[in-house]
């Protein structure tokens, strides 16, 4: 490349960051306290928006001037609403305040902020190390995870570009534009990194494919379709620092020769769609995307297309036709995208974890990156952990962590002295696997092995009161409400699955359709046309495989081992506990089944009862008298008293 | 170019990149298949019949997608091959009403010309059979009537319809085993040429597509 053109960008480079580190400098010597509330889905779920407005309302009744930032979300959705307080006019470090209601808002309003009282007992931790209040870098939820992808969600305000690039945000761009593209995917190779969308296909081969192809026009598309029930890794990305996703594109796009892309995000996400929008309109407006980007050779136009929530679009062909105008049903590959892909042209298709990884190895080489995590699986990884366990949220640890540290040390375990029965990773995808596997290392490979599959990052972890084959079920049915319903294996095969599952959870199941689940989940594997059919037995096999007993259970006694599935359960008040003349209970069944019994004690007329479990809310915790029990004929016979008039 | 490829140990001539199960079709090796039509350009792939095994291929592969290439060794009724095919009729059939008494298609419908092929009943022997939703014949279309308990979905109705008019008049909706064919609502007989068309009907190999006409003479039709 011509030096000129070099200077050109290295100078436009320059100028962008000292524009930047002015503001950030400004911001950073004003007196005033700056408080920073997470206001992404998750916090605005958890009631940020009304704390929000407490805060302003009572700053301006104390008249204190403050400087309040809406940064996304920090991954720890348990402590939602979260706020974090910098006020360093009282000599304390950023205090993180967590579970934020608008007594406690006031309290930091003017406890805190109003006198100087941090407030310890409402504290999560201090954001710094610091001799006054412990840091939250020693509590392990923080600590023992590794930030790379998600180093500034949380942290920075995702409308604000200038505070992006205050942090060397665009740096990897500006130096990816003078790279000689091959440079780029070899610096990709080098770092070994694989895609975060699911199958962990090598990132480099696919920009190697297109990137060699010719044509005279290429595309790159960022997947951010994100379907599995309970994963919100690639929302949450998008909400706390698009512009790290659109700088990693940018690099990619670079790296091929793409001069227009697509950030493919479903509909149901519209906060992460206005934010990228003023994402795409900012980067544009500093020349980080158009035409000759910062002076450089390069252009390229992204623009939002939004999806319409299909969980199969997410699958690449099908995300293809979806954009161009046809119903979203996956196809056949070969072709892959990246030799022919969106209108026929050479498409590279990444996963949003993927692309916002790509600008941190850029900047610090692909052997550095190479480095973290495990030799074939490097990097991190980023989980949406939800289910039975005490800190739930996105999490993200470098890979060949085991499962049981991710759980129980960095994630705190399962809740309410319950026991651990199973991890669910990939989504409906994904597999269950029991206790033995706790200590597999977390990458693609091992994974994989144990019959689930990383997906893109959802986990779910359950405790002893699952019933796993409701578990499997309840998979099948999303699939087949998922299914576009274009191949045989996946239209037809799942259903049956279904249907045998859910005769099972009703106690009508046969031993003999064990067998059937097993050989028909597998030539749906073998013959389905998409990943969604060939994947989708996977939560049948593993619950087959490892709590074969549960079935067993469910077939040959009509017995539910977790005392979950209504046909085979009933409830009944044990007379031994039920206290005499206490009436909690009657009032709040809805079908009036519960009846007084000898000693004023209470029964449940098993005939009416529909088994809501109302009642055993109801039933005062010092009593603890309603009982679930399967098979449902064990339940005992409870008399009526006979009316006497 | 013309190529010679082998297809159980038998050689065969043909023009390098043809559709591998049109080249076994035309050379009289009977294939299953469903949803293959010639002159696709992307085979839709999804009935999921005509798997083969090839030499050099980890699995079986559904040979509508497949093009042919010098040397090539084709296997098509390995074991393996003969599991996914009788497990995909079977499901097939499985969502297919069984009434060839009183179905239009009789002797020419492939179902049976394929269950004779492989060797099995028609009737699903593992599962029972499966509903898709709503089963009532659709008859929200001036001159289509669309039974989803007879349809395969395999979409050539849809082919033919586009290749036809450059345009579809119906389309697949639904999600699941309660995907089906679906039109677009309209009714004005003016702006629609179905009428005069009627390809879709011709095409349909299992009648599951028909015309009001030769719905009224069938022994359904007319029985009800
Ligand atoms: C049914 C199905 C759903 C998928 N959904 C997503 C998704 O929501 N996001 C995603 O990035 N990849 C999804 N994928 C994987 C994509 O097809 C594709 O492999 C991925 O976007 C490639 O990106 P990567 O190389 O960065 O992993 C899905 C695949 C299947 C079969």
């Amino acid at each position: 490349m011509i030096d000129t053109i070099i200077d050109r960008i290295n100078i436009a480079y320059a100028a962008l960051k000292s524009g930047a580190d002015e503001i950030a400098a400004a911001r950073k010597s004003s007196p005033d306290p700056k408080i920073y509330i997470g206001m992404a889905t998750c916090g605005r779920a958890a009631g940020a928006a009304e704390i929000d407005g407490i805060i302003r309302g009572l700053l301006s009744e104390l008249d204190v001037k403050a400087d309040i930032i809406h940064t996304g979300c920090i991954g720890h959705c348990y402590a939602e609403p979260i706020v974090i307080v910098d006020d360093p006019r009282h000599g304390f470090p950023p205090i993180m305040y967590y579970n934020v209601t608008p007594g406690k808002a006031n309290l930091i309003v003017r406890a805190y902020i109003g006198r100087g009282d941090p407030l310890y007992e409402h504290l999560l931790g201090a954001m710094t190390e610091n001799e006054l209040i412990p840091s939250v870098m020693g509590f392990p939820r923080f600590g023992m995870e590794e930030r790379l992808v998600t180093e500034h969600c949380g942290h920075i305000d995702p409308e604000d570009i200038q505070e992006y690039i205050s942090l060397g945000g665009y740096s990897s761009l500006a130096r990816a534009l003078v790279m000689d593209p091959i440079k780029i995917i070899d610096e990709l190779k080098k770092s070994g990194l694989r895609g975060r969308g699911g199958a962990g296909f090598p990132s480099w081969k696919k920009l190697d494919v297109a990137g060699s192809a010719q044509s005279e026009k290429k595309i790159i598309i960022c997947n951010a379709d994100e379907g599995d029930p309970g994963a919100y890794m690639d929302r949450t990305i998008i909400e706390s620092n698009p512009h790290q996703l659109l700088e990693g594109m940018a690099i990619a796009a670079r790296s091929i020769g793409a001069s227009s892309g697509i950030i493919y995000i479903r509909h149901e996400y519209p906060l992460a769609v206005k934010i990228m929008r003023k994402a795409l309109d900012d980067a544009a407006g500093l020349n980080l995307l158009g035409n000759s980007i910062l002076g450089s050779d390069f252009s390229l136009d992204l623009e939002i297309f939004q999806g319409s929530g299909a969980f199969v679009c997410g699958e690449e062909t099908a995300l293809i036709l979806s954009v161009e105008g046809h119903r979203g049903m996956p196809r056949m590959r070969p072709p892959f995208p990246a030799e022919k892909g969106l209108g026929g042209k050479p498409t590279v298709i990444n996963n949003v974890k993927t692309l916002s990884t790509i600008p941190a190895i850029i900047k610090n080489g692909g052997e550095w990156f190479s480095k973290i995590g495990t030799s074939d699986s490097p990097g991190t990884a980023i989980f949406s952990i939800v289910g039975n366990v005490v800190h739930a949220g996105l999490v993200e640890i470098p890979m060949g962590v085991s499962l049981r540290r991710l759980i129980f040390d960095i994630c705190g375990g399962i809740p309410n002295q319950k026991k651990f029965k199973a991890v669910q990773i990939g989504g409906p995808s994904g597999g269950c696997l029991p206790e033995i596997f706790l200590d597999i290392p977390i990458d693609f490979d091992s994974i994989l092995e144990a019959g689930a599959m990383m997906g893109s990052g959802g986990m779910v972890v359950m405790d002893g009161d699952t019933c796993m084959v409701d578990v499997a079920r309840y998979f099948l049915e999303f699939t087949q409400r998922e299914s576009c319903g274009k191949c045989t294996f996946c239209r037809i095969g799942t259903k049956h699955l279904l249907t045998i599952l859910e005769k099972i959870t009703k106690g009508e199941g046969a031993m003999s359709d064990l067998d059937t689940l097993e050989s028909l989940s597998k030539e749906i594997r073998r013959g389905s046309l998409c990943g969604l059919g060939k994947t989708a037995p996977n939560p049948v096999l593993t619950t087959l495989q490892y709590f074969r007993s549960e079935y067993i259970a469910h077939i040959e006694e009509k017995r539910c081992p977790a005392l979950k599935c209504r046909a085979l359960t009933a409830f009944y008040i044990d007379l031994d506990k039920c206290a005499r003349g206490c009436d909690a209970c009657v009032g709040s069944c809805p079908v009036e089944c519960i009846f007084t019994a000898k000693g004023r004690k209470k029964g449940i007329d098993q005939s009416v009862c529909v088994k809501c479990g109302e009642c055993v809310t109801a039933c005062p915790k010092e009593y603890d008298a309603v009982k679930r029990i399967s098979p449902a004929w064990k339940v005992p016979i409870v008399e009526k008293i006979k009316e006497s008039h | 170019m013309m190529i010679i490829i082998s297809v159980d140990d038998k050689e065969i001539q043909a023009e390098e990149g043809t559709s591998l199960l049109k080249v076994c079709l035309d050379n009289g090796i009977y294939i299953p298949n469903l949803c293959y039509m010639e002159g696709m350009e992307t085979p839709p792939s999804s009935c999921r019949l005509c798997f083969v095994d090839i030499d050099g291929e980890k699995n079986p592969v559904p040979s509508c997608s497949v093009k042919v290439r010098e040397g090539m060794k084709v296997f098509t009724n390995t074991p393996r091959v003969r599991g996914l095919q009788w497990s995909a009729f079977e499901l097939i059939m499985s969502n297919h009403r069984i009434d060839c008494g009183s179905c239009l298609s009789r002797k020419a419908c492939p179902l049976i010309k394929i269950s004779r092929h492989l060797k099995i009943r028609l009737k699903p022997f593992r599962v029972g059979h499966i509903n898709s939703g709503n089963e009532d014949i659709v008859e929200d279309h001036p001159c289509l009537i669309y039974d989803i308990t007879k349809c395969v979905r395999c979409g050539k109705c849809l082919h033919i319809c586009e290749k036809i008019h450059g345009r579809l008049y119906l389309t697949f909706a639904g999600r699941g085993v309660d995907m089906g064919i679906s039109f677009f609502g309209d009714s004005d007989d003016e702006t629609i040429p179905c009428a005069r068309c009627l390809a879709c009907v011709k095409i349909c190999p299992v009648s599951a597509l028909l015309s009001y006409e030769r719905y009224e003479h069938s022994p359904e039709g007319s029985s009800s």
